[in-house]
């Protein structure tokens, strides 16, 4: 048994052998060799087997199109007219049944918990914790949350299948190739702007690591669909009111589109940056075919969407925003002394936010709201009112949002805010952390905490020196 | 025109909606293992859900499948464990994907590779055909989008083309679920050796690489007589091709 093995092994030895001397005899062209062989067989191949009548109408359609989507001059204006537009159908569709679900989830529901809860003889304690605090933060983020994703990722999903992303990839390449990044990331950057978390795990089609991580690093500047109603809100109280009415609506949404804009050059940055430091390499090449334009299956793509993407992000968001409620419920309901945890906190942020352009209320905001953007905005309202001993609202740890622009304007008002305010917590909704569904998925993705660290602090630190000479200028220019 | 069987006409012999069973991915005691194969972007995802009833998002874009799925299904009492490969141009290089895609058919050592092409672009999906075929002797090509090539005008000659191929050819619309019927029983009768395959060799080759690849090959198969893939063997040998080489040396393919 041990002999025969031996003499596998020296057989096999020969084989090898054999196969070097006969490498040296056939020369180094052998693979272009084979290369070119299977191409010739497949030429004679088909030769015999396809009648093709009129070869390449179809293919020129698809040249011309191509011409123009992918030209140096229309290029970049189309991409950047239908990112526009996907977001503009996103943002006006979401708004009627954002609002539906939040008139039940909020206003049916909640008092119906409520007094659920106080036929129960619930203490004031617990049904406010589960209440006004677990449930109104899911209630919240299905609310904010789930009709948006519900509209994009099946526009998204429907520029995928016709065939638009892979151009999208091509156009974008040059500048990707240039930061020392995938020319992939242009699909994952996309992606991002849907849900970060959900582009993270779109960064598997990258195939080298080095640029994998860049793209997953770099994803959280693609402003997400939590984040875009805070920056529509703030843009039209802030900015829109500095502009003659006429102007306002177009002056806000530029101002909105203007961030996403400032995002992208980020991430480019940013890329550019990882790869001359951290993340060294080479760029790879890779190929992309541009498939060939296809009509959409409308019925199935929106089902399958919603299954694979929808309804996966919501369901995590909502895992994590539950105990974030909980926090913030907590917080503004447990006093030390005189004044809540909350009241502290936003005591002790205050210098530091005074310094950034920020407050206290703000940082505390972005601080208990890490599980999800989305309930930024309630939380501000509830904390401002909760400083300011304002008559609106629900009372401490209850957040809400006003049901006009006006109402929420008076409220920020009250509260200090200035357009500087604005702008910065504009900035910083952008160059913030990412959410926390989108940290554990980026720790499930590349498996390793420093990473992880790295993608959560790198744009929070961004996010601080922005903002800081944003308010170092404003005050020196402006005031 | 249509001398082939309707997927929906339920007296064909082909259709067999109550032996079809699919079983997601549910892959347990599988009698025989498929594997699915293919240029980036010609359906190979909507083939796999078409076949195992998942629903794994498909997309107009190469290299959406960028893990090995799995999935199965039940066909006439035998099981089928289904293997997405991810889409490759070729399997000559070294890139990841090539990899996996080559090492699964080679050492995985499916019962039965099914390789998903694009009716459209027939000529530069052959390549890779071409090298499956010779590291495989049971296939069934999948010429898939058919009903684009019906509305481009590209006519295919199915016959000459599975003789030329030596194996049995396919024509389906996985979108529409045409021609998957087809495709159960086809991969059926090729797992059950019912159709046996006569896998195209690569000719185009000089002659000097011709007779080196004859003189490893045959040495291959003096060595390990089962082998069914000694000229592929002979090729990655002369490429120098490390796996194949500690492969050898391993045993892998006794």
């Amino acid at each position: 048994m041990c002999e025969l093995r031996i003499m596998d092994k020296k057989n096999i030895h020969n084989i090898i052998a054999l196969a070097n001397e006969l490498r040296w005899k056939i020369g180094d062209d052998f693979h272009d060799n084979l290369a070119e062989g299977i191409y010739a067989d497949a030429a004679e191949i088909v030769e015999d087997a396809i009648i093709d009548k009129n070869r390449d109408r179809k293919e020129r359609l698809d040249n011309k199109i191509d011409r123009i989507v992918t030209s140096r001059v229309w290029g970049f204006p189309i991409m950047f007219s239908i990112l526009a537009l996907v977001l503009w159908i996103t943002i006006k569709g979401a708004n009627y049944p954002s609002a539906f679900l939040a008139d039940i989830l909020l206003g049916d529901v909640r008092p119906m918990l409520k007094s659920f809860a106080a036929s129960l003889n619930f203490p004031w304690w617990l049904s406010g914790f589960l209440i006004d605090g677990v449930y109104l933060a899911v209630a919240w983020v299905i609310a904010v949350m789930l009709p948006p994703m519900a509209i994009f990722f099946p526009l998204f999903t429907l520029l995928e299948d016709f065939g638009y992303l892979p151009r999208v990839a091509f156009n974008l390449d040059y500048l990707f190739k240039k930061s020392g990044a995938h020319g992939k990331q242009a699909l994952t950057m996309s992606m991002g702007f849907g849900c970060n978390a959900a582009g993270v795990v779109a960064t598997r089609i990258i195939d080298s690591p080095r640029e994998r991580l860049i793209a997953i690093i770099t994803n959280n500047f693609s402003l997400c669909n939590g984040r875009w109603p805070t920056q529509i809100l703030l843009a039209t109280i802030f900015i829109g009111a500095v502009v003659p009415a006429s102007l306002s609506s177009i002056v806000s949404l530029g101002a909105v589109f203007g961030i996403a804009v400032l995002g992208i050059f980020f991430m480019f940055f940013v890329s550019w940056a990882l790869s001359k430091t951290l993340l060294k390499g080479e760029v790879s090449t890779f190929n992309l075919e541009l498939p060939p334009y296809r009509p959409p299956d409308f019925w199935r793509t929106i089902y399958t969407s919603i299954i694979d993407r929808t309804l996966i992000v919501l369901w995590r968001a909502i895992v994590f925003a539950a105990p974030a409620g909980a926090v913030i419920w907590l917080i503004s309901n447990l006093y030390i002394g005189e004044q809540s945890i909350a009241a502290w906190m936003i005591h002790y942020l205050d210098g530091f936010g005074f310094l950034i352009g920020l407050n206290g209320v703000i940082l505390l905001a972005y601080i208990v709201a890490i599980p999800a953007n989305e309930i930024v905005i309630p939380t501000i309202l509830m904390l401002t009112v909760l400083v300011t001993g304002l008559n609106v609202g629900e009372g401490a740890g209850v957040m809400f949002e006003l049901d006009s622009v006006n109402d929420t304007a008076s409220v920020l008002k009250a509260g200090g805010w200035t357009l500087l305010t604005a702008i910065n917590v504009m900035l910083f909704s952008l160059l913030h952390n990412p959410c926390s569904t989108t940290i554990y998925t980026i720790y499930k993705e590349t498996k390793s905490m420093k990473w992880t660290v790295l993608a959560s602090i790198l744009p929070v630190i961004i996010g601080f020196v922005v903002t800081f000479v944003v308010a170092q200028l404003w005050r020196i220019f402006v005031n | 025109m249509d001398v082939l069987p309707h997927s929906n006409c339920e007296n064909c012999e082909h259709f067999n909606a109550d032996g079809l069973k699919k079983l997601g991915v549910d892959t347990t005691d599988f009698d025989y293992i498929v594997a699915l194969a293919g240029n980036p972007n010609t359906g190979k995802s909507t083939v796999f859900n078409a076949l195992t009833g998942l629903r794994q998002h498909t997309g107009n874009w190469p290299g959406k499948t960028v893990t090995r799925a799995e999935g199965a299904f039940q066909y006439n009492e035998k099981k089928y464990k289904l293997v997405d490969l991810p889409g490759t141009y070729s399997l000559l290089s070294t890139s990841e994907d090539e990899e996996v895609a080559r090492n699964f058919i080679l050492f995985g050592k499916p019962d039965v590779t099914v390789i998903v092409v694009d009716a459209n672009r027939l000529e530069r999906n052959l390549n890779l055909v071409l090298q499956i075929l010779e590291i495989t002797d049971k296939a069934v090509l999948c010429l898939n989008l058919m009903d684009e090539a019906k509305r481009n005008n590209i006519e295919i000659n199915i016959r000459s083309l599975a003789k030329d191929l030596g194996i049995p050819v396919v024509p389906a619309s996985a979108r529409y679920k045409e021609g998957i019927p087809e495709l159960i029983q086809t991969i059926s009768d090729v797992a059950s050796g019912k159709i046996i395959c006569k896998p195209h060799r690569i000719k185009n080759i000089p002659k000097d690489i011709e007779e080196a690849v004859r003189i490893l090959s045959d040495k291959i198969k003096k060595e390990f007589p089962n082998i069914p893939n000694s000229r592929w063997i002979a090729f990655r040998l002369l490429e120098g091709d490390n796996q194949i080489i500690e492969a050898l040396e391993s045993g892998v393919f006794v």
